[in-house]
């Protein structure tokens, strides 16, 4: 794939490069435990990434300080939050709101509507992109959910207010 | 009145299972490789899947039909047999395929399973449907999406099968299993390999207007302003610029599903014994999405209520539905 040379990312939260860099550090340890309890729950994931593995994938939601790397490779899991500034070279990209995300992890949302009504935006390797869209699809119950209940009713509760938040 | 049969997609296990819980009567569900027309990137099922799948919506009375609907090249025809051989084994209620070789070699070898005859062999004509029938014992074709509902009631009184028909999802218009643009542009082909628009020779761009453009194998076919819903990166919905058309159109068709909500009990009428929605490669979210609506809209026409159906424009491409061809042959 080539990038076109008009081709510009979307523009985000406008960039605060402290705020940006303290947000990484408060959420990295809890994205850290959630990937490897989501890698241990569902191991068939990750044969649907099949080549794509290896692939790292940038995350974006255009509503947070921060960007998130993923490099879904069951041997050496990445999953970390990066300020904008300091994104590595992406396979893939996905950007869309944080709750847009959400709900496509979960398959709440239909993600080729999202794409569709142009509130999903997909650039690089869109094999890769198809791929890890339908080993989340493959996967039974709420992604999302899970994650939450690891930090128990405070988890629960975060997530709900999160949802609530962003639907009003 | 016929059974109205609600003939579901499922692109992963978890899809099949959220299919059977909304309703669907039957689910039909393909292998990961070229035997079926979605063998798109991280889709599809494995053997040991498809067994556990089949065991789960029989356990709730509902069927599985294996998708065999692409054309194996000459010769090469040892990969559809091992797939008709294993959904044999497995329990599968039925095949849908597209090639005469296939279906031969089921009709010879796995007797008592029913054949369907795909909307990829594109028999449209009583004549060809009773061809497929009279040589393979087809029990059941899908009609090509191009076909006024007159002509399927005077085709359902001239063939000895049962009719499915679209009813939402893709509208594709192209003379079905003989489509070549993917071939054409990328050196893949739709029909043998089961892939129209490889997600690997797709790729999106956007650009400085908050225009994105569409490209395959490094052609654009379109280019979405910023305020306009997009479509599949498919030639055939794709945009250009002609001499008699320098700002570009759509040559083919526009990016748009078809919707036939408000047509169910004519159809029904018509005599169409099942109505299909297309989605193997869409997610869970939307298989539960149309399922329920469609599950909901059957029942009430079954039990002589006004169906009353969700607004699934939202789901649709490019966001806008049509009735297509099933209620005038002028619909563009």
């Amino acid at each position: 794939m080539t990038a076109h040379p008009d081709t510009v990312p979307r523009t985000a939260v406008p960039a605060r490069p402290v705020l940006a860099r303290l947000s990484c550090l408060i959420v990295q340890p809890v994205l850290t435990r959630v990937v490897r309890r989501i890698a241990a729950q569902h191991p068939t994931l990750f044969e649907r990434l099949g080549p794509h593995q290896g692939t790292d994938f940038v995350i974006d939601p255009v509503d947070l300080p921060f960007a998130l790397h993923l490099r879904p490779d069951p041997r050496a899991l990445v999953f970390r939050a990066v300020p904008r500034d300091a994104v590595p070279p992406a396979g893939a990209t996905i950007r869309g709101t944080f709750l847009l995300l959400l709900e496509l992890i979960d398959s709440e949302e239909d993600g080729d509507a999202a794409f569709f009504a142009r509130d999903l935006e997909v650039t690089g390797d869109t094999e890769a992109v198809v791929r890890l869209r339908n080993a989340l699809d493959d996967v039974d119950g709420s992604i999302a959910e899970d994650a939450a209940a690891m930090f128990g009713p405070p988890g629960r509760a975060i997530l709900a207010r999160l949802r609530r938040a962003y639907q009003t | 009145m016929s059974l109205a049969e609600l003939i579901c997609p499922a692109g992963t296990p978890a899809a099949l299972r959220t299919a059977v819980d909304a309703g669907a009567d039957a689910v039909y569900c393909g292998f990961q490789d070229a035997t079926n027309a979605r063998n798109f990137p991280g889709l599809n099922f494995t053997p040991d899947e498809m067994a556990a799948a089949v065991a789960y919506a029989h356990d709730k009375g509902t069927k599985v039909l294996l998708a065999l609907n692409t054309y194996p090249p000459a010769g090469k025809v040892d990969l559809w047999r091992q797939a008709a051989d294993a959904g044999a084994r497995i329990g599968v209620d039925a095949f849908i395929v597209a090639d005469m070789g296939v279906a031969d070699y089921i009709a010879r070898t796995h007797p008592d399973i029913r054949l369907h005859l795909s909307v990829q062999a594109a028999a449209s004509s009583p004549e060809a449907i009773r061809y497929y029938c009279d040589n393979f014992g087809v029990k059941r074709v899908v009609l090509p999406r191009i076909l006024t509902i007159p002509e399927i009631r005077e085709i359902r009184r001239e063939i000895p099968c049962e009719i499915e028909t679209f009813i939402f999802g893709n509208h594709g218009l192209m003379v079905e299993g003989r489509c070549s643009l993917t071939n054409y542009l990328t050196g893949q082909s739709t029909n043998m390999d089961g892939v129209c628009s490889p997600a690997s020779d797709v790729e999106y761009a956007r650009h400085a207007d908050g225009s994105m453009s569409s490209r395959l194998a490094g052609f654009t076919i379109d280019c979405f302003g910023a305020d306009e819903k997009a479509g599949y990166p498919t030639i055939c919905k794709g945009r250009y610029r002609a001499p008699h058309r320098p700002d570009g159109y759509y040559a083919f068709e526009e990016p748009i599903s078809l919707n036939l909500s408000r047509l169910l009990p004519e159809l029904i009428d018509a005599g169409v014994h099942a109505f299909k929605i297309e989605g193997r490669q869409r997610s869970k979210s939307y298989v539960r999405g149309v399922v329920s609506a469609f599950r909901q809209a059957v029942d009430d026409i079954r039990a002589g209520r006004q169906a009353n159906i969700a607004d699934l424009v939202a789901l649709t491409e490019g966001q806008k539905q049509t009735q297509g061809a099933f209620e005038t042959k002028k619909w563009r």
